[in-house]
């Protein structure tokens, strides 16, 4: 046995998948009461479809299938590919999102610690070029809806894409992003899209709780030290002062920072999926980098593109230009002037 | 006072300190055999200068320092010499070493002891006693300290003591700053003697109140500043502690003293004093033996003693020990033979057991969570130096400076896949060494190999240049001859010489022939 004899007791990479996943449960506590069941279901089959993904895969690559399936990374990706997708989707939705991730992201990219974008923006981003149209059926908060889904609905909506005697329209709703998006190509102004009924304070209604309990997570893990501030707060600082520009220039056709902040996938992208480790820089002025460049690409295309939301591809950008990043970002060595040049 | 510098990273692994430092230091009995290794510091093993059956006192020097980089060896008592043999020796490689074997009379009888008045004798003096009172370094690197202690035309800003002691378990200097601090400062006073540094600091880690306390009352009187340090594992490494108490960073690649500080441990100070002060050599120092024996503490035993004995002495390791760590758990290496003899280097013995010390899990991928970089007090990218080494892509690893690497384990502590960060940085480091001597080597060659070349070359030409003068030389009487008129001189003279002999037998022919007409006119009637 060679030094050090000591390791720092129970740490693993499973024991910080599990404190991520806890980090999102009040996030998911609060999107049920607010948007109802459909999250659960969502959440459970992803968990499902990623874990057999998962084991299918590692069998082919003849890896030793139990250390593997049990860190918890798939579960991770899967959760955050069902909090960004519509949480009343049909079940094909999550299973080609989910398998697509772990089975061509992940591991055909070499697996655990070896991928260069992240899995769950891949499954994301494939979902919602291959099926535009249904990852923009996104529901009512319940407070809004006309027809509240129950449980049992939810589920067979899930697995038979059909409501028991109710349409769909009366089910869903635009979002916030988009009706925002839609309303100022009509012309209105942004002063008067906020008194619509789906926003709330700072974002949409029931939305920005669920922002506010990502930015509570996110709390929790920098406490911990699962994740460290620098991508965070550069990304959030780069959306909210870029907010700020076009807000102060015309607020009429541009939102305010706070409502950036608050709604669609800024805080969740923020502190659990721009975090990852796997996929972002590893030097310190690498991550303020990289947190800046998907605070302003997010930005752009939320305001300019083509997506209400701009998370998964501002995030996809950004993780190509890594490598080159951490070349060029190396940190000064003890001892000597510089860091390493590339 | 408290240091105001701060160093990148370093970890908290738990203390374990309490368990042996409760008692104080126990005097090891006499044991009934040493055995003395001749290599018990860096650079040349001293070469013994005894042989079997010599009789030996307790301080004589048994083998001399060899060259330069060197310290001599000494007897831990007096005794009989039983043997000069190969014997397990604590290594991290378990191999063997030449140890010179001392059968005890129990006597204690002292050779003559020679202290010296370090203020009156020259620099030199006390240099030279240093090194064949056998001081090294006794914070692991067992440094010879007579080389260290010389300043040249360097001047030393700052003397730094290393009464740190940050591995966990380990409280050897504890309890000797506790208990001996006026004869540590005595061994400061010498070396700031030799130093003549512009400040004297001596760091100790905020753990330690009573060795604090010790100390600052010790230093009354001398300029001497005691400066504590916040509990962090490696701010024992020499160059972190220069940096916690100066604030400034020794360049990788060069030594504290290039930037005009000295660091030492303070066990070191202590045998410096009983060196100069009291004539004694390096015979003994102060161990401590835990972890899972029954009484944990820090004994003074004699160098050479068998590390069986002093587990026994510590109320023997309890039955679900494992195996030994000699050193602390970040930087220890395991002790696989328990008749290896105490030597110098080691400060501290560890049974392990696996309530105590785990058993690692099995590596994981790298994940690039950067807990390692976060942590290392080197500042240092471990993730991008696995990657490297992993793949074998060693310049890319000398580039990302793994040469700056202490192997402190910090790395590997924090790493959330387990992977055995210094051994692959070990690995590496060796790869690199190996080619770096390949190349020397293929170097060497070269440059003989062309100087054959060059060499052969200068011959043909200066064999070319002697044909050349010689036809030279040829063509000038040639021509010398053809400007006399005779065609080519050799071959005239040669048809001058033929032309001679030809007229010599034609004179005799002729002669001869007269003879014969004579002899026939004066005959006639014989017919």
């Amino acid at each position: 046995m060679s030094s050090p004899h000591v390791l720092t007791p129970g740490n693993s990479v499973s024991t910080i998948m599990l404190l991520v996943l806890a980090a999102l449960l009040p996030a998911i506590a609060v999107y049920y009461f607010f948007f109802g069941p459909g999250i659960l279901i969502s959440l459970a089959l992803a968990s499902i479809t990623a874990l057999v993904a998962e084991a299918a895969m590692l069998q082919l690559r003849n890896y030793p299938v139990k250390p593997f399936l049990t860190d918890g990374s798939a579960v991770l990706t899967a959760w955050l590919l069902a909090l960004s997708i519509p949480p009343l989707a049909p079940w094909w939705l999550i299973v080609v999102g989910t398998a697509f991730a772990i089975v061509v992201a992940k591991h055909l990219y070499g697996g655990l610690g070896n991928n260069l974008f992240n899995p769950a923006m891949v499954g994301f981003a494939v979902l919602m070029i291959s099926f535009p149209a249904t990852m923009t059926q996104w529901p009512a908060p319940l407070l809004l809806s006309q027809h509240p889904v129950g449980f049992s609905e939810a589920l067979q909506y899930t697995f038979s894409g059909t409501l028991q005697g109710v349409k769909l329209d009366a089910v869903t709703m635009a979002t916030p992003l988009d009706t925002l998006k839609t309303q100022l190509n009509l012309q209105h102004t942004v002063g008067e899209v906020k008194h619509m009924p789906v926003f709330g304070v700072f974002g949409g209604k029931g939305g920005e709780v669920v922002a506010a309990m990502y930015l509570l997570g996110g709390l929790f893990l920098l406490q911990r030290r699962i994740i460290t501030w620098h991508t965070p707060v550069s990304f959030l600082a780069t959306l909210a002062l870029v907010a700020a520009l076009f807000n102060g220039i015309d607020p009429s056709r541009y939102a305010s920072p706070m409502f950036h902040l608050f709604t669609g996938g800024a805080m969740l992208g923020a502190f659990f999926i721009a975090t990852d480790y796997v996929t972002s820089p590893t030097t310190p002025l690498g991550k303020l980098i990289f947190g800046t460049g998907v605070g302003f690409l997010e930005y752009v295309i939320r305001v300019f593109g083509g997506y209400p939301d701009g998370i998964a591809f501002s995030i996809l950008i950004m993780n190509a230009t890594v490598p080159l990043i951490d070349a060029y970002t190396q940190p000064r060595v003890f001892g000597h002037d510089s860091g390493t040049k590339p | 006072m408290k240091t105001l510098h701060k160093f990148h990273g370093g970890v908290h692994p738990p203390e374990h300190k309490t368990e042996s430092s409760r008692l104080p230091i126990a005097a090891a009995p006499l044991p009934q055999r040493l055995i003395v290794p001749l290599r018990q510091h860096i650079g040349n093993p001293a070469t013994a200068i005894v042989k079997v059956g010599d009789p030996v006192l307790k301080g004589q020097m048994i083998a001399a320092a060899d060259g330069f980089i060197s310290a001599a060896v000494h007897a831990p008592t007096s005794g009989t010499v039983s043997a000069i043999e190969l014997h397990a020796v604590p290594h991290p490689s378990s191999l063997p070493d030449l140890c010179i074997s001392i059968e005890s009379d129990g006597e204690e009888r002292w050779t003559e002891r020679w202290p010296l008045d370090y203020q009156t004798a020259g620099p030199d003096a006390v240099r030279a006693l240093l090194r064949d009172a056998g001081i090294v370094g006794l914070g692991g690197a067992v440094f010879p300290t007579w080389v260290k202690l010389n300043p040249g035309s360097q001047k030393i800003k700052t003397l730094v003591l290393n009464g740190a002691e940050c591995e966990p378990w380990i409280t050897s200097d504890d309890l000797l700053m506790r208990e001996r601090a006026a004869e540590i400062v005595a061994g400061i006073k010498i070396m700031a003697h030799l130093m003549q540094p512009e400040q004297v600091l001596i760091g100790i880690e905020d753990n330690k109140p009573e060795a604090i306390e010790a100390m600052q009352s010790a230093c009354q009187g001398t300029s001497f500043k005691v400066v504590t340090v916040p509990v962090l594992y490696p701010s024992g490494g020499e160059r972190q502690l220069i940096k916690l108490l100066t604030g400034k960073e020794v360049p990788s690649g060069r030594r504290p003293i290039n930037i005009g500080v000295t660091c030492s441990n303070t066990g070191t100070a202590y045998t410096v004093h009983r060196a100069v002060n009291h004539g004694e050599a390096v015979i003994s120092r102060i161990v401590t033996i835990t972890g899972n024996v029954a009484k944990p503490q820090n004994f003074e035993a004699l160098i050479g003693t068998p590390l069986g004995e002093l587990v026994q002495l510590a109320g023997g390791a309890r039955p679900d020990t494992s195996h030994y760590i000699m050193g602390g758990p970040m930087m220890g290496f395991d002790l696989n033979h328990l008749d290896a003899p105490l030597t110098k280097a080691i400060n501290c013995v560890i049974a392990a057991s696996p309530a105590l010390f785990p058993p690692k899990p099995a590596a994981m991928p790298c994940i690039r969570c950067t807990q390692c970089a976060q942590s290392c007090p080197c500042n240092l990218q471990p993730q991008e130096l696995f990657w490297f080494s992993h793949s074998k892509n060693f310049d890319k690893a000398r580039a990302y400076n793994l040469s700056d690497c202490i192997e402190c384990g910090c790395c590997d502590y924090v790493c959330p896949s387990h992977i055995p960060l210094v051994s692959y940085f070990r690995y590496a480091k060796s790869e690199i060494a190996a080619q770096d001597r390949e190349k020397m080597a293929a170097e060497r060659a070269r440059q003989r190999f062309e100087f054959k070349q060059m060499r052969e070359e200068r011959e043909k030409a200066e064999k070319a240049a002697r044909m050349a003068e010689k036809a030279a030389a040829a063509a000038a009487a040639k021509a010398a001859a053809a400007a006399s008129g005779v065609e080519d001189p050799v071959a005239a003279a040669k048809q001058a010489a033929i032309q001679a002999a030809v007229e010599r037998a034609r004179a005799r022919k002729a002669e001869a022939a007269a003879q014969a007409a004579t002899t026939a006119t004066e005959n006639p009637t014989e017919s």
